[in-house]
């Protein structure tokens, strides 16, 4: 499907966020924190909302009618999260909590498993936590070794180095797709086919991306995929755990309890179907259908149209924050890149920009972003980072780059 | 200018251009170091004492971070000269907002206190006491 992009009509979808009409001190918000978490439009928290007001019960449990339609409404929400990334149906959505605990749960169910000594996991430099901590310390407990694929002096991945380092001892090579403190954009697609040169698996990192460009499963051709509702119109507390549904059977459960059974008995018990078997106890059920209540706001938009919108305010911004030559952004240029910049102004913290970026009502993202090790990498102990979404500006850019120059004029 | 930058005054921002007792004492009798992960700041301050063992003589830092960390550490460094060392350990966050004289977010707090939670606790191991790794989280 490849749809020509349409400029977002910003100012009519803001009107969507009231939280943007918020003001301090007489001053309007310009939110730039959203590769931390995106803002909720108005019929996300409709449908919240709606589903607590009409409908609120728990699922497949009930004969009653609220249970009924709770139960509908929770199913057919994995079918329109299975439609938003190309997946094959609701076999394939398991509902979460969020990114990091949809890694843990590969972790957990499949590593524990399946590593030993010897075998290898192979990450990236620009991993956030999430995914470096968890493949780090399973890898501790199963005697297996993590191994990073560098990243190059233009700040992308470093795709020969990956082709060296993913081999016959590598598992599982686990990969964010738009770094979150470089922007840049790996070509995971591309890793995949080399991990399933070495019958490996691959996981894709998709926080920075999912909600941000249209992703296809079936495209990149990736074995797992996670994300976080909070960072696409949706409500916290859901994240998504994708996998291939025959990589999926054969796994064992993560949690153990109800729901996610079919048979117990005093000795033993068997599991539930797909995704079913993954989701013990009661289900994220408002958190759920509030997340297919946001992939109908994205795909209304486009998300061409919302990767582009981004992408040209990235690159804007780029191009300002570098005008006095004393500010170091990370990451590719300005052209190619996914929206969001990290940078640092030289000489001035970035917790102290921060703050006075918060006293003109701009609010940005300082420290390490959850990647300590490329921090190292960088050199940088912290980073300022500002990302973009689909209500933002280039007004909004301005605000940022005015109230940079404050902070340049205090510390100079 | 913005909305007044209330935690960057001229006083703060003197002081982290031009941190006071910077540097490292030749024979400390207490040296101590700590960090505020949260911002990736660092401070080790250096303790000469008087003859009685209680009063402070002299005292430096150094360190790296933000300019509240680092300011506060060098406007410390003056007020504890003279001081008894009972007396430090007695200082609380409130002295540390009272001698900055700046309103502090929570978070920013953290980088504030610092020097203090660090010039403590290099007292209480010289008193002996055990402390595990000095950090304002």
């Amino acid at each position: 499907m490849s749809q020509q992009a349409q400029p977002l009509d910003v100012e009519r979808l803001r009107e969507d966020f009231p939280i943007l009409d918020r003001e301090f001190d007489g001053t309007r918000l310009v939110y730039l924190d959203n590769a931390a978490t995106s803002q909720t439009p108005e019929p996300v928290i409709e449908a919240i909302a709606d589903y607590y007001r009409e409908y609120n019960a728990n699922v497949h449990r009930g004969i009653h009618q609220l249970s009924q339609e709770a139960s509908v409404a929770y199913e057919e929400a994995h079918d329109r999260v299975a439609e938003f990334i190309g997946a094959d149906g609701r076999e394939e959505i398991i509902f979460t909590k969020n990114t990091t605990e949809s890694m843990n749960l590969v972790a957990y169910a499949w590593g524990l498993n399946e590593l030993g000594p010897g075998d290898e996991v192979v990450l990236t430099e620009m991993e956030h936590h999430a995914s470096l901590v968890t493949w780090q310390q399973i890898a501790k407990r199963t005697g297996a070794d993590c191994k990073y694929i560098p990243i190059t002096d233009e700040g992308r991945l470093d795709m020969d180095a990956a082709r060296e380092l993913i081999t016959d001892d590598t598992e599982m090579v686990s990969a964010v797709h738009v770094s979150n403190t470089l922007g840049c954009i790996n070509p995971v697609g591309e890793l995949a086919d080399v991990a399933h040169d070495h019958d490996a698996y691959m996981f894709v990192d998709a926080a920075q991306s999912v909600p941000n460009r249209p992703v296809d499963v079936e495209d990149l051709d990736a074995d797992f995929l996670a994300f976080s509702g909070h960072k696409m119109c949706g409500p916290t507390g859901i994240g998504v755990l994708y996998g291939k549904r025959h990589v999926l059977e054969a796994m064992e459960p993560y949690l153990y309890g109800g729901e996610m059974i079919r048979k117990v008995t005093f000795e033993d018990s068997t599991w539930n179907e797909l995704p079913w078997k993954f989701e013990a106890g009661t289900p994220l059920i408002s958190q759920g259908i509030a997340l297919a209540a946001a992939c109908d706001y994205l795909d209304d938009l486009g998300m061409e149209n919302v990767e582009r919108h981004e992408a040209e305010l990235a690159e804007y911004a780029h191009d300002r924050l570098t005008e006095h030559g004393d500010v170091e952004v990370y990451g590719p240029p300005g052209d190619d890149r996914g929206g969001l910049v990290a940078f640092n102004l030289d000489g001035v913290h970035a917790h102290d920009l921060s703050s006075i970026l918060n006293d003109s009502a701009v609010a940005i993202r300082a420290g390490d972003h959850c990647t300590q090790p490329l921090h190292d990498v960088l050199g940088a102990t912290a980073s300022a980072r500002a990302s973009f979404y689909l209500y933002n500006t280039h007004k909004e850019v301005d605000r940022l780059v005015e109230a940079i120059d404050d902070a340049r004029q205090l510390f100079a | 200018m913005g909305l007044g930058s209330d935690m960057y005054r001229q006083q703060i921002l003197d002081h982290y251009k031009n941190p006071r007792n910077y540097g490292e004492l030749e024979d400390p009798d207490i040296e101590h170091v700590g960090e505020n992960p949260m911002c990736g700041d660092t401070i080790k301050v250096f303790v000469e004492l008087a003859d009685d063992e209680e009063t402070i003589e002299h005292v430096s830092f150094i360190g790296d971070g933000c300019a509240i960390s680092q300011a506060s550490a060098s406007m410390l460094s003056g007020e504890l000269r003279g001081e008894s060392l009972s007396a430090v350990r007695e200082m609380d966050r409130d002295d540390i907002v009272d001698m900055l004289g700046v309103d502090l977010s929570p978070m920013r707090i953290k980088c504030a206190v610092l020097a203090e939670k660090v010039a403590q606790d290099g007292i209480a191991i010289h008193q002996g006491e055990d402390v595990e790794v000095t950090k304002t989280e």
